[in-house]
């Protein structure tokens, strides 16, 4: 085999690596959430205190009975049965409610942006009810 | 990719978080007393160790040691002195030096300590700050608020069942025993929040019992304090303030109305209810719950709708027939009163 043989045999192999890496699942394609940590949203969720109204799988206190359950949110097409379920939605309302639909029981709750972003994308890594 | 979701022990908010954190908290004294109680937990396990090591070398010797030293191991006089006398002296020493350690949790109160009462409830703290002819001048619940640098008596008792007082990192636990006082000193070196926690089974919210000290500065301290004695001109404040939003007003007009007042007082209006937390202060505290939620109007919403989800078998009875709307405007209401 010639040098330029070698090479495109390389270059062949190297595409192929590429090309099966992106065969996998992407990630929720849906609510891809760049830079967003679930983990880290789940850290958010315990110091805002959302368990208080909500019951959230994998929060084991509180699980507040008077406001919807979050499992399964990311099968949802609807949030609060009015907003179009999209990440940048979402995170906008966890973060500031009634900016959204005005008159919400839902306030504004004391988190940053970022910890928003992170609290919608472990919303979305729940698993269906 | 779907995160692992793992089941949590505690999820209890971090200000309360008393028996996690590295270093363990009781390990991590703030406080003269917490100090010789950790100091002394130090000392017993170094001692233990060192017992321990001298009596894995004595197995040691006695398995496969010389003909010569076994023999001697197994003599009578060995045994008189490992097995007697080494205890004795050990242990008078540990006694002498325990004693003398811990001295200072016992002292004598001199009278002119700061001076508070504690009383445990199901499952909450009332709190009264009292003044030096004991009367109560501050009232509040679930929150204790110290001077650094300053002994603080704290006067513990308890109105039903026994409880026990427990802020790890300022000094040990002490019963709260119906119908009796017992007098408790602490004192913060540095100023912070220290969780605490009711550390004797009371029934069935226990765990969901707890509590936070926060020492300011001496100059801090003061402010606050001059703040909570002037409570009648800040009850007019946070009236008009009231009258300001219609929102807080509707909820000032619902905590009649739906019955609050008849478990909660709130300094400066006719709200004298004593059996449920002193609500005077409540949009200033830490926590709500007792020392278990953050304190913002989202759990305040949470809270008042259904405690029951919250804090199981608590006094607080769910309130199924507010309205959305109608808990909005007593949680804008509450957070009216600082």
């Amino acid at each position: 085999m010639d040098k330029g043989g070698i090479l495109s045999a390389v270059h062949y192999i190297l595409t192929l690596l590429v090309f099966s890496t992106a065969c996998k699942p992407l990630p929720e394609e849906r609510h891809f959430m760049p830079g967003a940590d679930p983990a880290r949203g789940l850290k958010a969720i315990e110091r805002a205190g959302c368990g208080a109204c909500h019951t959230i799988p994998g929060l084991s206190w509180p699980r507040g009975r008077i406001a919807p359950e979050l499992g399964g949110i990311a099968e949802q097409n609807l949030i609060a049965g009015t907003l179009p379920n999209r990440p940048n939605v979402l995170a906008a309302y966890v973060r500031n409610a009634p900016a959204l639909i005005s008159g919400s029981v839902m306030p504004a709750m004391p988190v940053t942006e970022d910890e928003a972003r992170d609290i919608a994308s472990y919303l979305y890594s729940l698993p269906a009810r | 990719m779907r995160p692992a979701i793992s089941p949590r022990t505690s999820t209890r908010s971090p200000l309360a978080d008393v028996l996690s954190g590295w270093p363990p908290p009781v390990f991590d004294p703030a406080g003269p007393a917490a100090g010789s109680i950790a100091t002394l937990g130090w000392v017993l396990l170094a001692m233990a160790a060192v017992v321990t090591a001298v009596v894995l070398f004595f197995v040691y010797v006695a398995l496969w040691g010389r003909p010569g030293t076994r023999e001697k191991l197994g003599g009578t006089k060995i045994i008189w002195l490992a097995g007697i006398a080494f205890p004795v002296v050990v242990l008078t020493f540990l006694l002498i030096y325990g004693l003398t350690l811990t001295r200072s949790l016992t002292a004598p109160i001199t009278g002119n300590e700061m001076r508070v009462r504690v009383v445990g409830e199901m499952w909450w703290w009332r709190v009264a700050y009292l003044d030096p002819q004991g009367r109560a001048v501050i009232l509040d619940a679930n929150e204790l608020h110290i001077p650094v640098g300053r002994p603080v008596v704290l006067e513990l008792s308890s109105n039903d069942v026994i409880h026990s007082f427990w802020v790890p990192r300022l000094s040990g636990k002490l019963d709260m025993i119906p119908g009796r006082r017992n007098l408790m000193r602490i004192q913060a070196d540095r100023p912070g929040v220290y969780g605490g926690q009711c550390a004797e089974y009371c029934g069935g919210p226990h765990a969901l019992m707890g509590f936070a000290v926060i020492a300011h500065t001496p100059e801090n301290f003061a402010r606050w304090r001059t703040q909570r004695l002037g409570l009648k001109a800040a009850a007019v404040s946070s009236d008009q303030a009231a009258v300001s939003s219609g929102e807080a007003n509707r909820g000032r007009q619902l905590f009649r109305s739906a019955g609050c007042a008849a478990c909660h007082r709130i300094g400066g209006t006719d709200a004298n209810g004593l059996a449920g937390p002193d609500l005077t202060h409540v949009a200033s505290r830490r926590t709500l719950g007792a020392g278990i939620l953050p304190n913002n109007r989202g759990t305040l919403i949470g809270w008042i709708g259904n405690s029951q989800a919250i804090k199981p078998g608590n006094r607080m009875p769910p309130y199924s027939v507010l309205s959305g709307d109608e808990l909005t405007a007593l949680a804008v209401y509450l957070e009216t009163l600082k």
